[in-house]
């Protein structure tokens, strides 16, 4: 142990830890994981995947529009899942707005897990009326659902400043209104870790040695209430993910020109009476997949992380 | 005029049902290099009095009265970014639960490396130098390796000893040890004991230490407190007092240790148990328990009943009895009067 060097020994207790032995015996999670970085990955490298580059008004062909995926009669090879209503590639679509999606799902979830871990961790470890005060705050902006908040900031800055405003900076838009509506879920759920972790000797103990309170606040307190944290961010992301795409579904999300997969959905939708299902399906059926494999690995995290079932 | 210096401390928890005297008119004081006992049941306020020194008791509690003055300084009153500068670095604690006491996320050096730097101006690589003497000078095993490790890798006795390690750290004037040897097993209370005694003398550090193990005070302090209820009830050198105690209280505990009892009888318990704080009994806070007071003579003492006891001396001892005061035919002293 001694002559190793810290970064082998720490590799060396990421394999004998609990997290790694009880992943190797979860094949749920071990699935989602892989499809989940499949995903991840498709959509980072989406530029280099897609065949098309749906964001190119040139490489697109109206006279290409509403072609089928490949099993289907009537299919062009070029466009292995079929094409939109405007003659876009789908699957280069769908690489695209899944990476709009995600973007915008981690973006928000970054947001909100700043914001409610700072005022969960002053609430919880200062207490009295900032405590009240910042409390109070959550369960207002928990009365508010996420979408109605987040309609009504869209609706207004579409009105005062424009769809192409709009458009231009939609994804920072968007994880704003998305992250500032979500973020009591983390402020609460800090806020009891810290009220717990408060109380512990080595706190008092930090404080007798006379280090400031934002130190231990940061330092000692947090590392400590991680694990609630992860759990609760791995489901933050699939719901900022889903958030997106039910705005977007509403026509106050992405524009129809840079897609997410809920904006996606929405276009194809209006064509699904006449016959051509894929464009509101492949990519719903996408969004599902993401959002499930996201919840599925938060599901194994929290069995993983909860000190209760931990047997290890 | 002593390195530490508490008058009339008073200190109090205010419950929804009214004020609970934690803390009632406690005087002692500290010369550099001395060593303090404070000995009393659960209950009695020795931890409330040690956290008070260093202005920590938490909500609802608050100092209703008296001074604490060290080392010319007044301490009540400071702001905390003021008192954090005597915080670890002019007096530092060491708590009961070695277990507990320690970050568990943490390595060993990461905490000691903190301490210093909240303190002092200095790099990484001068902190972890500075931890690792001090970890050579509490005798731990492998030091070096200790730096990199997390507290759940080390034994209890091992970690006491880094607590140590880090209350040494900053060079402190005083040491508070709240039961330190409590959490451990008989053989490494010793050797702890043994280690926190000799570092204390060899740097001329003053301890303070809080437990209610009358073996270990007597061998470690010079000096001791007896309190009972929140007050001091008898106060002077450890010898005296353990040679000759004079409040039946004292006399009770030590009449209740193992060792005075004959073999093969029941130990001599005090019978009852200490009153709630927040429901004193009038007068001596002892009387239902006395043995003056309860003796089956009949010989009840209206004094011990209704008016609390001031301080009396007796050779070098300060005690805080009717009866004491009675038999040896000393006149009642009030508190402030009595000079060290």
């Amino acid at each position: 142990m001694n002559s190793m060097s810290p970064s082998l020994s720490r590799w060396s207790r990421f394999r004998d830890s609990y997290l790694l032995y009880s992943f190797k015996r979860d094949l749920i999670a071990q699935l989602s994981l892989v499809i989940f970085i499949l995903l991840l990955a498709a959509a980072v490298l989406a530029p280099w995947l897609a065949p098309t580059n749906p964001y190119d008004l040139a490489q697109i062909d109206l006279l290409a529009s509403e072609l089928p995926p490949f099993w289907i009669e009537g299919s062009d090879d070029a466009y292995l899942l079929g094409t939109d209503a405007q003659g876009r590639d789908l699957l280069s679509t769908i690489l695209y707005g899944a990476r709009v999606s995600l973007i915008i799902g981690f973006g928000a979830v970054a947001l909100q897990a700043t914001l409610g871990v700072c005022f969960g961790l002053l609430a919880g470890y200062l207490g009295g009326r900032i405590d009240a005060f910042l409390m109070r705050l959550a369960d207002i902006q928990l009365s508010f659902s996420t979408l109605m908040v987040a309609i009504v900031v869209g609706a207004l800055v579409k009105a005062i400043f424009g769809g192409d405003t709009f458009g231009a900076y939609a994804v920072p838009l968007l994880v704003l209104i998305i992250g500032l509506a979500e973020w009591p879920q983390y402020a609460r759920t800090v806020r009891a870790s810290v009220l717990a972790e408060k109380s512990k000797e080595y706190v008092d103990a930090a404080r007798v040695m006379g280090l400031p309170s934002r130190r231990i606040m940061f330092r000692h307190i947090l590392p400590n209430t991680l694990s609630p944290i992860f759990v609760i961010s791995t489901v933050q992301v699939a719901n900022a993910i889903i958030s997106e795409a039910a705005l977007s579904f509403l026509g106050l999300g992405m524009p129809e020109t840079q897609p997410s997969l809920g904006s996606l959905i929405k276009s194809g939708f209006d064509y699904l009476q006449s016959g051509s299902w894929w464009i509101t399906l492949i990519p719903g059926a996408a969004l599902v997949v993401l959002v499930l494999v996201i919840n599925l690995l938060g599901d194994w995290l929290r069995d993983v992380l909860n000190p209760r079932l931990y047997k290890g | 005029m002593s390195l530490l210096d508490v008058t009339h401390l008073d200190v109090r928890f205010a419950l929804r049902k009214g004020d609970v005297k934690a803390l009632r008119d406690v005087s002692f004081s500290l010369d550099r290099g001395e060593r303090l006992g404070i000995v009393g049941e659960s209950g009695a306020g020795k931890s409330v009095a040690a956290f008070t020194l260093l202005n920590l008791i938490a909500k609802p509690g608050y100092i209703a009265g008296g001074s604490i003055c060290f080392d010319g300084q007044e301490l009540i009153g400071r702001s905390d970014r003021s008192l954090r500068h005597i915080r670890g670095h002019r007096i530092s604690m060491i708590f009961q639960d070695p277990m507990m006491t320690l970050n568990p996320v943490l390595s060993i050096g990461e905490q000691m490396v903190e301490c210093l730097k909240a303190h002092r101006r200095i790099s990484t690589h001068e902190a972890r130098a500075i931890s690792l003497h001090k970890l050579v000078q509490v005798q731990i095993p492998s030091p070096e390796a200790r730096l990199d490790q997390y507290p759940h890798e080390l034994s209890g006795g091992m970690r006491q000893r880094v607590i140590i390690a880090i209350a040494l750290l900053l060079d402190p004037d005083i040491i508070i040890a709240d039961e330190p040897t409590t959490a451990l097993d008989v053989t490494i209370q010793a050797e702890i004991m043994a280690l926190l005694l000799s570092l204390c003398e060899k740097h001329n550090v003053g301890l303070i230490l809080i437990t209610h193990d009358l073996g270990v005070v007597s061998q470690v302090t010079q000096r001791m407190l007896v309190m009972y209820a929140g007050r001091v009830i008898e106060d002077g050198p450890t010898r005296e007092i353990i040679n000759d105690p004079q409040h039946p209280y004292t006399q009770g505990l030590m009449n209740a240790l193992p060792q005075m009892a004959t073999p093969g009888s029941h130990l001599n318990q005090i019978p009852g148990s200490m009153p709630s704080l927040d429901n004193l009994p009038s007068g001596c806070a002892f009387h239902p328990r006395c043995h003056f007071v309860t003796r089956p003579d009949g010989q009840h003492r209206q004094a011990c009943k209704e008016q609390v006891p001031d301080f009396v001396t007796s050779g070098n001892c300060r005690v805080a009895c009717h009866m004491v005061a009675d038999m040896l035919g000393y006149e009642r002293i009030p508190a402030e009067e009595i000079t060290q």
